[in-house]
């Protein structure tokens, strides 16, 4: 999923400067998930920067919505009557959800109250790590199941760097080695020749280095209506 | 031209003639300033000339930006010192490398290090992108591409010179898995690599352990080894090296001996301390220089006083390794 965190209050209070009428608008789905972005949180930041526009002696109007998937159209449309109502809409979705509101709404503007910040998933409670860096040309088939373009610190294709002790990155000790993970997983299947054959550079044109990336499937589009 | 005349070898380098002629070889490092000041590398530059067979020039060291290892390595060869050019995946894609190479090549620089690069966080713009577009082991084969089949990464082909460079790389024997690194190694020699300096040995049992994995796969035939010496200038770096950098392994005794060293000398005779680890510190290096020439398939070492070039002829004349031997 898509893990997101709260930006700082202050931080927000400066993106919204003189907004008077603030709508927050939470998204149901991946930042929900992750007690980022949901309805609970939208209504606990809404009644944080009541309170702090109130002390700041400049009261802000501030309402809450949340919409099931703010990165569809067909969720976000219904708000469009709401939308004059207010200055500013923050929104509590990825950045994809931001955009789409400032796309699909153009004379409302949408501030990110989130950081989204990666692709991951939640290892215990309380804890989110990354997994996946949408490179676009997945090779978790040769290295056993481990990502090192998420994983590694330096993207490495070819195996550990020489920062590599007991099983832990040389960047920080929270960070695995995942070079170590994927030697590990090799090592239990007995296929550690398998990371011998040396692995040709990467084609990053087909992650974000190509530009931002689209699929058409001709398969699924509806027919243009007359 | 297409390719320059190296009659015979693959670049013609002093390093690469003293390696194949079967000498010991002897290679030092030389950090560029975090300055623009040319007479650093010079004065550095005369301490290392005709004592060393060539000498690496770092490449933003520990992601600390300094004086590009390029142009330092013309600057050392003005001063007659062979540089070893190191450059690292970390600050620059392909096409960068690419034409680095080139231009190292045209300004004369004929060895090459290729390096993953230490992460940016260790250093003074933590908040930088890092590269990787590729790692080092593919910079190798494409620098092995450039020379020997003339063409560029993407397979066009090189109309004129070729950059012929001694394709060198890095191997930390410390890391981990332990049993990944002799495998590291033939997967950089199926690369293309033609010499190894290793990171800093100051556990010996633990190095011979490695070469001996890499004498039983063939791999010391393949590819010239050199061991890396860090003379230690004192018992805090020793103790830092053991306790603090990743991928180090530190023994006691070498901590204890310089811990020693100082015995007898008071905290406020700096100077005196400061003489006595020195001494200690060019022993040690000479002791492991004639332990390691014992080790099967060693062909030379990397002596790495860092800001201490001034130690490498003292080690290097204690170690019975002075005057160079020349090939023509």
């Amino acid at each position: 999923m898509i893990v997101g965190e709260q930006k700082p209050l202050e931080e927000i209070m400066s993106l919204l400067g003189s907004a008077r009428r603030v709508l927050v608008a939470g998204c149901g789905t991946c930042v929900t998930v992750c007690f980022a972005g949901g309805e609970k949180e939208a209504a606990v930041l809404a009644s944080a920067l009541r309170m702090r526009s109130q002390l700041e002696g400049r009261p802000m109007e501030v309402d809450e919505v949340t919409v099931q998937r703010q990165c569809e159209w067909e969720y976000i449309d219904p708000l469009a009557d709401r939308l004059k109502d207010y200055d500013v809409v923050l929104s509590l979705a990825c950045g994809i959800g931001v955009q789409a509101m400032n796309e699909r709404f153009p004379d409302a503007i949408t501030l990110p109250g989130l950081n989204t910040t990666f692709l991951g998933l939640p290892e215990e409670h309380g804890i989110w790590e990354e997994r996946c860096q949408a490179c676009g040309d997945c090779i978790l088939g040769i290295t056993f199941g481990i990502c090192p373009i998420a994983r590694c610190s330096k993207q490495l294709l070819n195996g550990p760097c020489g920062g590599s002790q007991n099983g832990i990155c040389e960047v920080t000790p929270d960070i695995p080695c995942a070079w170590h993970l994927i030697w590990e997983r090799a090592a239990r299947f007995g296929q550690m020749e398998r990371l011998l054959e040396v692995q040709p550079p990467k084609n990053w044109s087909r992650s974000r280095d190509g530009g931002p990336r689209k699929i058409v499937r001709e398969d699924l589009r509806l027919p243009e209506r007359e | 031209m297409s390719e320059a005349s190296t009659n015979g070898y693959k670049s013609g380098s002093n390093l690469e003639k003293i390696l194949r002629a079967g000498y010991f070889a002897v290679t030092a490092e030389i950090g560029p300033p975090q300055s623009a000041d040319p007479e650093v590398i010079r004065r550095k530059a005369r301490l290392l000339k005709g004592v060393v067979d060539a000498a690496n020039i770092t490449d933003n060291q520990t992601a600390i930006v300094r004086m590009s290892s390029i142009a330092s390595a013309v600057l050392a060869l003005q001063e007659g010192v062979e540089p070893i050019v190191q450059m690292t995946c970390r600050d620059r894609n392909r096409l960068a490398m690419q034409s680095d190479l080139l231009g190292a090549y045209a300004l004369g620089a004929r060895n090459l290090l290729c390096l993953t690069g230490d992460h940016q966080s260790f250093g003074n713009h933590p908040t930088a992108k890092n590269v990787h577009d590729l790692d080092s082991i593919q910079f190798i084969r494409m620098v092995r591409g450039m020379r020997d089949e003339g063409r560029f990464l993407c397979g066009d082909e090189i109309k004129g010179m070729r950059p012929a460079f001694f394709i060198g790389a890095a191997e930390n024997p410390f890391a981990d898995p332990f049993d990944f690194r002799p495998y590291r190694l033939a997967k950089k020699i199926a690369a293309g690599v033609d010499f190894i300096q290793t990171q800093i040995i100051l556990d010996i049992p633990r190095f011979r352990e490695f070469m001996k994995r890499v004498v039983d796969m063939g791999l010391h035939e393949k590819v010239y080894i050199l061991a890396g010496i860090g003379p230690l200038k004192s018992a805090g770096a020793a103790r830092y090296m053991r306790d603090k950098v990743p991928g180090m392994r530190v023994r006691d005794e070498y901590v204890e001996r310089m811990e020693a060293a100082v015995a007898g000398i008071p905290k406020e005779d700096k100077k005196g301390r400061k003489e006595a680890w020195e001494r200690e510190g060019i022993r040690i290096a000479i002791e492991q220089i004639q332990e390691l020439r014992e080790i099967p398939g060693v062909a030379g070492v990397h002596i790495m006083a860092i800001e201490w070039e001034e130690a490498v002829r003292p080690i290097l004349e204690g170690a019975g390794l002075l005057p160079r031997p020349v090939v023509e």
